[in-house]
């Protein structure tokens, strides 16, 4: 047994961790970014209901949401059936792992959008508009970059989130060599066996590594984005 | 050009209910601080939308209550400076003066990068942040960024009131210059009468919201009821009159105009420049016969045409000097003395007048 070579399913696993955190992040970014604003800017009736709707995951345990996403975008829920005619397929693909991921991480992400939305000087907005910039405008051009530092906060955490996100996804999506198996999961298959430990080890190790390398670009990236804008 | 405001609002437990107009090339705003003057600018730009409003500038109705008309404020074209001057921390000065210039629709650009760059003298600053300018150096960028976007109305609300008086004093000239040089017409805000009697070719008077009183600027200038209680002793005449000669023995300056001749220290600037001399109520005094022997070289002949009582001890003076007015602010007791009456000729005699150069460089 070697202690420092991977087999190829631990670099499945390690390899398709990173796809599956990427991707959720990337495509909850957009939303993220708009129920940010609807909830930071916006006065609704019903806005607790959506702010409640959104937090759930964090509250939740991860397992119920699994089961939740499984009802919904399994082959023969509402959602996946529907879904499936246009032959996409969340159940039991990396796909479905990215969409548990992206669910359990948004709440994180939103708020730390939201919270530097709040934070942007309403009056440089007015300024802005007095200038000859309409809504949208003043949207990209102020408001976006004032916000970036919340925005690679909210990124880093929806990514660490996935990286470690284990309940949900087994749940959903089960645990498949090479198609749902990321990280937690074979490290969770490793314990299960006897003999297991040193592959346990070797996949903690790079999980360690990993978390520890977007800390530090998060840190990185944030401190650049704060000199940048830094009034 | 002209504006026509007239806004009614109630904002909590303050109610708004103006109605001017002007055709000024500089309006100040003046009043104490809560009269509502801030406001007034806003409904204007269109960051507060009135409950009740009818404003037009130059003929084009911005708001209408009565007939739905409320044009957004990205489209009024109205340039506005702040007192907080509200540079984009994320943009350098550069990309700050840029942000409005290409808003305006094509035909409707005026603005010259150059000569604005070089009024404000702001040139040097381009590749810097907005933290890195002083507090003097961000109002004009503002000022830039608020004239670059060539609009048609240009709002100042206190554009003074967060700098200290040297800073002040840097910025004062180019604010003349852009009411002598550029032709956008100017709404100014300021609690200032010093400020005020610089700048303004017009003023509108508020108090709790209302308006007390508009009007060119001498005349309203000339009725210290309306000046606030703590800036009483700057109410004061202003005389427009034009440099005819500089003694260089003595560095001396003489005026001229229709009340008579003033002599000021220093070279002002060229024969035959027109300028604004200030004189303050409380800076004259009274003679009843010429008078001689006297240190004070400004003597003005004139004919009594206001008593007013201003205050328990003081009155009011007013004289007419050739068709100007020039107001002195005596005892009662004095007054009494005198035998002090309407139509009665007398001399003012002024003690310091203090002098703005329409036109004159700013010193960088």
């Amino acid at each position: 047994m070697n202690w420092f070579t991977l087999s190829p399913d631990e670099w499945n696993a390690v390899a398709l961790s990173v796809r599956v955190a990427t991707v959720a992040m990337l495509a909850s970014l957009p939303l993220g970014v708009a129920v940010a604003l609807l909830l930071a800017r916006c006065e609704f009736w019903g806005k607790s209901i959506v702010n409640g709707i959104v937090h759930l995951p964090l509250v939740m345990p991860p397992v119920v949401t699994g089961y939740l996403l499984l009802l919904m975008f399994g082959r023969r829920g509402p959602v996946g059936a529907f879904l499936a005619d246009f032959g996409i397929v969340f159940s039991f693909r990396w796909t479905g792992a990215a969409l548990a991921c992206a669910v359990m991480g948004f709440p994180l992400m939103v708020r730390a959008i939201r919270l530097s939305i709040e934070a942007v000087d309403r009056r440089l907005e007015a300024a802005a508009a007095t200038l000859g910039a309409n809504t949208l405008w003043v949207f990209l051009t102020i408001t976006l970059p004032l916000t970036l530092p919340g925005i690679v906060a909210g990124m880093i955490l929806s990514f660490a989130k996935a990286m470690g996100e284990f309940g949900a996804t087994i749940t959903f999506v089960s645990n498949i060599p090479g198609e749902t198996q990321t990280l937690p999961s074979a490290i969770y298959s490793f314990t299960q066996v006897p003999g297991g430990d040193a592959g346990a080890l070797r996949l903690t190790a790079i999980s360690i590594a990993i978390s520890l390398a977007a800390l530090i670009a998060s840190e990185i990236l944030a401190r650049r984005v704060g000199r940048r804008i830094a009034a | 050009m002209s504006i026509t405001v007239s806004i009614r609002h109630v904002f909590g437990d303050f109610a708004l209910d103006v109605a001017f107009g002007s055709n000024g090339r500089l309006t100040s705003i003046f009043g104490a601080s809560g009269s509502g003057k801030t406001s007034v600018v806003n409904v204007i730009a269109g960051l507060v939308r009135p409950q009740a409003a009818r404003i037009s500038v130059d003929g084009r109705l911005l708001t209408d209550t009565a007939a739905q008309v409320n044009v957004p404020v990205h489209r009024r074209r109205i340039g506005y400076v702040f007192q907080d001057a509200r540079l984009f921390p994320h943009l350098s000065v550069e990309q700050n003066l840029s942000f409005g210039q290409w808003f305006a629709p094509k035909a409707d650009r005026y603005a010259d990068r150059g000569q604005i760059l070089s009024l404000l003298g702001i040139s040097h600053l381009l590749p810097r942040r907005p933290s890195q300018l002083s507090g003097g150096e961000k109002q004009r960028v503002a000022i830039g960024r608020a004239l670059l976007t060539s609009p048609k109305l240009l709002l100042m609300d206190e554009p003074l009131a967060a700098l200290d008086a040297p800073r002040k004093a840097e910025i004062l000239p180019y604010i003349e210059r852009l009411r002598d040089e550029f032709h956008v017409p100017i709404v100014h805000v300021s609690h200032s009468v010093a400020e005020v009697a610089r700048l303004a070719t017009d003023i509108v008077v508020m108090a709790e919201g209302h308006v007390l009183a508009s009007g060119p600027a001498a005349q309203i200038l000339q009725r210290p009821d309306l000046m606030p209680e703590d800036e009483r002793d700057e109410a004061g005449s202003i005389l427009d009159m034009t440099i005819a000669a500089h003694d260089p023995g003595f560095d001396m300056t003489l005026l001229r105009s229709a009340a008579g001749e003033a002599h000021v220290q220093g070279r002002i600037g060229d024969a035959g420049t027109k300028v604004r001399v200030r004189i303050r109520a409380r800076d004259v005094m009274i003679a009843t016969r010429q008078p001689h022997d006297i240190s004070a070289l400004n003597i003005f002949r004139g004919r009594i045409t206001g008593l007013a009582e201003a205050g328990r001890p003081a009155m009011n003076v007013t004289l007419d000097c050739g068709g100007s007015a020039i107001i002195a602010r005596i005892t009662r007791q004095s007054c009494a003395a005198l035998q002090l009456a309407m139509g009665r000729e007398v001399f003012a005699v002024v003690k310091a007048v203090s002098v703005n150069k329409p036109g004159a460089s700013p010193s960088p």
